[in-house]
């Protein structure tokens, strides 16, 4: 039998409930060590799975907290195991004392992941499932968390399983045609393959370039410093960095290539990235500038928008209003120190969109606490993630859709040779079980030794 | 009562295709054999189409032939025209298809059969099946066969009974209203064996075929048909037969097609077609439809195919390929006279339904053997197939694992990636089959290398290993591997430079020329340059003895397709690797509480022996499997560490 484990379930926060989980064989004579109902004591161990109890925690004689505990008993649990759940008052103080209570009285402390590792070995999920979760727990940030508990909600599975479905089509196609070529033409097939193909090759694309910015995600949001030439986009850089990385003049248009600097703002990481100056202009360099500068804009998860406030707006400004209208973005008035002919209600009044201005000084580092806590605040809103793009962000699961990609171009490569269509499935076959392996459709042997290594031998 | 009791080591009920190979192979292995018939005059009876092989069953025969089988054997003595199939597909697809004299074949057969050593022939029908109760090493009271019991009484104590009863079982035929409580052809069928199955607890099932009619050819009008020849050249199907031997004046086929008028006639009498009406109970093919069923689920179609095949050299019967039916006679009449030549015909033998009892054929092991009965083994038709090739290959496999058994050797085995023959058995026992299961090439998963050309190179070493294919058949397949071998690794050593002569005849060719030197190998690998047109530039090539044919034909499939045999190798190998995680025979599914419930009662009711075949057991998700290969790496790991 393993060992009772414990940890509060919740994380630790200032919210009104917390919960501390308790699973193994010893979990409920555990619970009923420090449990108590108005009417009796151990009560858990009658208590029927599923159930929930109201009552009191002790420690001793001393009353703790006024609780909700529920009991699930194995194997109807998440890890398969008896499991107690103390639905206790939050604070980081009074669940810290249950918990320790918890372990004074036998469990010990979970491991990270802990949980989940029980429930994969105990067959409660299923591979990919682990896997995902297993990203859950190895993640380095919140985005990267977020990116893989919607792999494991699934929206990767349903592209996916989306592009499958398109494949089998086609083999079931090829293979229905050989064995009745009667009723079955495939005349001409290829060509209509072809087109299938471009389709399919250009979405695994998508997913294998998008696969690459995975790496980028697990470390932060693309955040990308746009403005007039001129604006402090570089010295706002410097500020969010804290070193000198981008050169600062008054000469306008200095920054004439992207600067990229990663950064952490109360725990979360961007990715930002400080552009040239927008505006219109005639010199090549800086022209190549602008329009990479507008290449970013349009990729950036959230924009920052300098505005120097000490010279009115003009139609370059309006220029970028329009660009950044459909993104996720804060509006920054630099150069606070000077006189300001652009202030927030002038902005509000020209710009109809709804969005955040923040009045800084770069140079100074004034406002820096109020743009903080704004991108703090858009990111545990769910604003600064966009919801449509699908991040590949598992190593395994992009060696699949490299291998997908590449046997759908030899697909096309049979197409383009005049292979005879009994050759297409071969290769088709290849993409589908690869494309089976990311959501768990096809059972890769690797992938259980690949689990077991990380799972079982570490930690 | 004196009663006839005798003493052999194999029973083999049933002499048709799957009965005759199953005899031959325990005979051939010297073990005393007994085939049973209702009629000896219908040994090997082909009661149904006039043809052997087609696509993916002529993979079947061949592969029946490497093992050391008869068919291919016996079709190359009694064709009467031969046809390769789907050439300008690729290799893979190739299928061979000779039309029999039913007469001769038969004949011949039965020649063969009669003069087998250790192989007795006898005439009557087997009612019941003899066992005992027994104590495996485990203590487990298991039943075990041994022997049958015939009509008149007699008994035939043996070692192994192997059930090949087509569809002999309780078979009745329809046509329309009228039904004849007869095995095919009016043969007497076989009325108390499935009692006796049921009694031993085998789970039966009820299939339906059919057939269509035989039309005298003086009535038919061929001039409104479009002949179809044979091959010029035509291939054996054995690899012992002499390919001289069969250049033989070959006999022309026919095609026609039905029109709307057929269809018509078909809808308007649906109601009295037993299979509509509810008359039939049992499950037909769905690949080998009748016409009312290709009118019903090809409603857009405007016409079907209609091929007219002569039964043999001596009759005047005429097979109607592609338009079996069960309608009442005087449908069929109206229905065939609105074919294209087929206006003025008149039918020999109706077209008919034939219902029977067969079992389910999860039931058995790979090795044909049922789970529950040892020593009772199961080919061909009982076991839900439908073809002759299918009983055919079935009936070897199951004959060579009796007697394996009875010599207490190793199972004979073929699995997914080495032969058609595999993928057969391995669907049969794992997926049930709803229907009569037809041999497809879209079921064989690998079969760029399991293509008819090469069947002895994947099998003849494994049939000499079970002792049915002689040491000079062997050493000649040794000697044709080396050759293959020797000449592969010449032409992609030999270097072409970019001479005036080369770059000439390339251009003849069609071929671009060449910028830098380049080895033979490689300029067969384009699409418009083959092994004898390059003879041109082959110099060394004259020094040593011409290539038989179908050394250049493998020489030229492994060099052209070398990418993809490569690729499809690879996914053999991700196969291999869940066949080789093998189930302990002890395992517990209770002791797996998160297998859905579904998934466990059908792994505790199959049994596979190994992930790769739980896999493909339907009703078991991958999910599940994941289950399972955590489970098993458990246990594995703890057994280990004790």
């Amino acid at each position: 039998m393993s060992e009772t484990i414990a940890a509060i379930a919740t994380g630790l926060s200032q919210s009104g409930i917390s919960i501390i989980r308790i699973s193994g064989s010893e979990a409920i004579s555990i619970g009923d060590k420090i449990f108590r109902t108005k009417m009796k004591d151990h009560i858990l161990l009658d208590a029927e799975s599923h159930t929930i109890h109201y009552g009191f925690i002790y420690d001793g004689k001393e009353l703790i907290d006024e609780v909700m505990v529920s009991v699930m008993k194995s194997p109807r649990s998440y890890t398969m195991e008896d499991v107690v759940e103390i639905n206790c008052h939050g604070g980081i103080l009074l669940t810290n004392h249950i918990l320790e209570l918890v372990l004074k009285n036998g469990a010990r402390l979970a491991d990270p992941g802990e949980f989940t590792k029980r429930a994969f070995l105990n067959g409660r999920i299923d591979l990919s499932k682990a896997e995902a979760v297993m990203d859950v727990i190895t993640s380095e940030n919140e985005i990267a968390l977020k990116t893989s508990v919607r792999q494991l909600r699934g929206s990767v599975f349903h592209i996916i399983k989306n592009l499958r479905e398109k494949i089998i089509y086609e083999i079931a196609y090829i293979e229905s045609a050989l064995d009745d070529p009667e009723h079955i033409n495939i005349e001409g097939y290829g060509k209509k393959l072809l087109s299938v193909l471009e389709e399919l090759v250009f979405d695994i694309k998508k997913l294998l370039d998008n696969a690459d910015d995975g790496k980028v995600i697990k470390e932060g949001i693309k955040t990308v410093i746009v403005g007039k030439p001129n604006a402090g986009k570089s010295s706002l850089l410097n500020l969010l960095v804290g070193e000198e990385k981008a050169i600062v003049t008054d000469v306008a248009g200095t920054t004439r290539d992207a600067l990229e600097q990663f950064i952490k703002i109360k725990g979360i990481g961007l990715h930002v990235i400080d552009t040239a100056g927008i505006r219109k202009t005639e010199d090549i360099v800086e022209k190549i500038g602008v329009e990479k500068a507008l290449q970013f804009t349009e990729e950036a998860d959230l924009i920052l928008y300098v505005v120097d406030a000490s010279v009115p707006l003009d139609e370059n400004d309006f220029e970028i209003f329009s660009l950044i209208e459909q993104k996720n973005k804060i509006i920054l008035l630099n150069k606070t120190d000077l006189v300001s002919v652009v202030t927030e209600e002038i902005i509000k009044e020209k710009y109809s969109g709804n969005c955040s201005v923040i009045k800084v000084c770069a140079t100074e580092g004034e406002g820096i606490e109020e743009l903080q806590n704004e991108v703090q605040k858009m990111f545990f809103g769910g604003k600064i993630y966009s919801d449509n793009e699908i991040y590949i962000t598992n190593v395994r699961h992009k060696e699949a859709i490299r291998k997908t990609y590449e046997s759908l171009l030899l697909v096309k490569d049979s197409v383009s040779l005049g292979m005879s269509e009994d050759f297409y499935s071969i290769d088709l076959m290849d993409a589908y079980t690869a494309l089976g392996t990311v959501i768990g459709e096809e059972v890769g042997e690797d992938l259980v030794d690949e689990i077991f290594s990380k799972f079982c031998m570490g930690k | 009562m004196a009663e006839i009791r005798e003493k052999v080591d194999v029973c083999v009920i049933g002499a048709g295709h799957a009965g005759c190979e199953a005899a031959l192979a325990c005979a051939r292995l010297g073990l005393e054999t007994v085939i049973f018939t209702v009629s000896v005059d219908s040994i090997a009876l082909m009661p149904c189409n006039p043809n052997i092989g087609g696509s993916s069953k002529g993979h079947l025969v061949r592969e029946v032939d490497a093992l050391g089988g008869e068919m291919g054997k016996n079709i190359d003595k009694t064709f009467i025209q031969s046809k390769m199939l789907n050439r300008s597909k690729g290799p893979a697809v190739h299928s061979l298809r000779a039309q029999a004299d039913k007469a001769d074949y038969t004949r011949e057969m039965r020649r063969v059969i009669e003069n087998q050593e250790h192989l007795t022939v006898k005439q009557a029908e087997v009612c019941e099946l003899l066992s005992e109760s027994y104590k495996d090493k485990n203590g487990i009271i298991e039943k075990k066969i041994t022997g049958v019991k015939i009509f008149t009484g007699a008994i035939y104590e043996s070692k192994a009974v192997i059930l090949c009863t087509g569809t002999y079982l309780r078979a009745r035929c329809l046509c329309g209203e009228a039904i004849t409580y007869t095995g095919p052809n009016g043969l007497q069928p076989a009325n108390y064996l499935t009692e006796s199955l049921k009694n031993l607890g085998i789970e039966m099932r009820r299939f339906k075929t059919g057939t269509p009619a035989r039309m005298d050819r003086r009535s038919l009008d061929f001039s409104k048909m479009e002949e179809q020849f044979g091959d010029e050249k035509v291939v054996p199907f054995s690899f012992s037969t002499n390919p001289e031997d069969v250049q033989i004046d070959q006999v022309s086929c026919f095609l026609t097609y039905t029109n709307e008028k057929t269809h018509d006639i078909i809808r308007a009498n649906l109601d009295r077609s037993p299979i509509y009406a509810g008359i039939i109970e049992g499950t037909g093919p769905r690949y080998c439809p009748s016409i009312e069923d290709k009118v019903v689920k090809f409603s857009d179609k405007d016409r079907h195919q209609v091929f007219i095949e002569p039964e043999g050299l001596h009759t005047n019967e005429m097979y109607i390929a592609g338009m079996s039916s069960s309608l009442p006679e005087d449908v069929q009449l109206a229905m065939y006279r609105t074919v294209p030549g087929l206006e003025h015909c008149k039918i020999v033998r109706n077209a008919y339904a034939i219902e029977y009892d067969c079992i389910n054929s999860v039931q058995l092991k790979s090795t044909l053997e049922f789970k529950k009965v040892k020593g009772l083994f199961s080919a061909g038709q009982i076991n839900g197939s439908s073809g002759y090739e299918e009983a055919a290959a079935q009936g070897l496999i199951a004959g060579i694992n009796a007697a394996m058994e009875i010599m207490g050797k190793e199972p004979f085995i073929l699995d997914r990636s080495e032969a058609y023959i595999g993928v057969l058995i391995d669907d049969l026992v794992t997926k049930e089959t709803m229907e009569p299961y037809r041999m497809m090439t879209s079921r064989a998963e690998y079969r760029l290398l399991l293509r008819q050309d090469n069947a002895d190179l994947r099998l003849r070493q494994k049939g000499f290993k079970a002792g049915l294919v002689t040491k000079e058949q062997l050493d000649k397949l040794l000697d044709k591997r080396n050759k293959i071998e020797m000449e592969i690794n010449r032409l992609k050593n030999t270097v072409v430079g970019a001479s005036k002569k080369n770059q000439e005849f390339l251009q003849s060719c069609g071929s671009s020329i060449l910028k830098t030197g380049t080895t033979l190998a490689e300029l067969m690998c384009r699409p418009e340059l083959s092994y004898h047109i390059l003879a041109e530039i082959d110099s060394e090539r004259e020094k040593s003895l011409p290539l038989s044919e179908d050394i250049v034909e493998q020489v030229e499939i492994e060099i052209k397709y070398e990418g993809y045999i490569a690729r499809q190798l690879r996914q053999v190998e991700q196969y291999k690797k869940m066949e080789k995680k093998k189930i302990p025979e002890n395992i517990d599914y209770h002791d797996i509480p998160s297998l859905r419930l579904e998934a466990r009662q059908k792994l505790i009711s199959f049994h596979p022996s190994s992930v790769g075949q739980a896999s493909r057991i339907s009703g078991v998700s991958p999910a599940d499997i994941s289950v399972l290969l955590v489970y098993l790496e458990r246990f594995q790991r703890g057994e280990s560490k004790e």
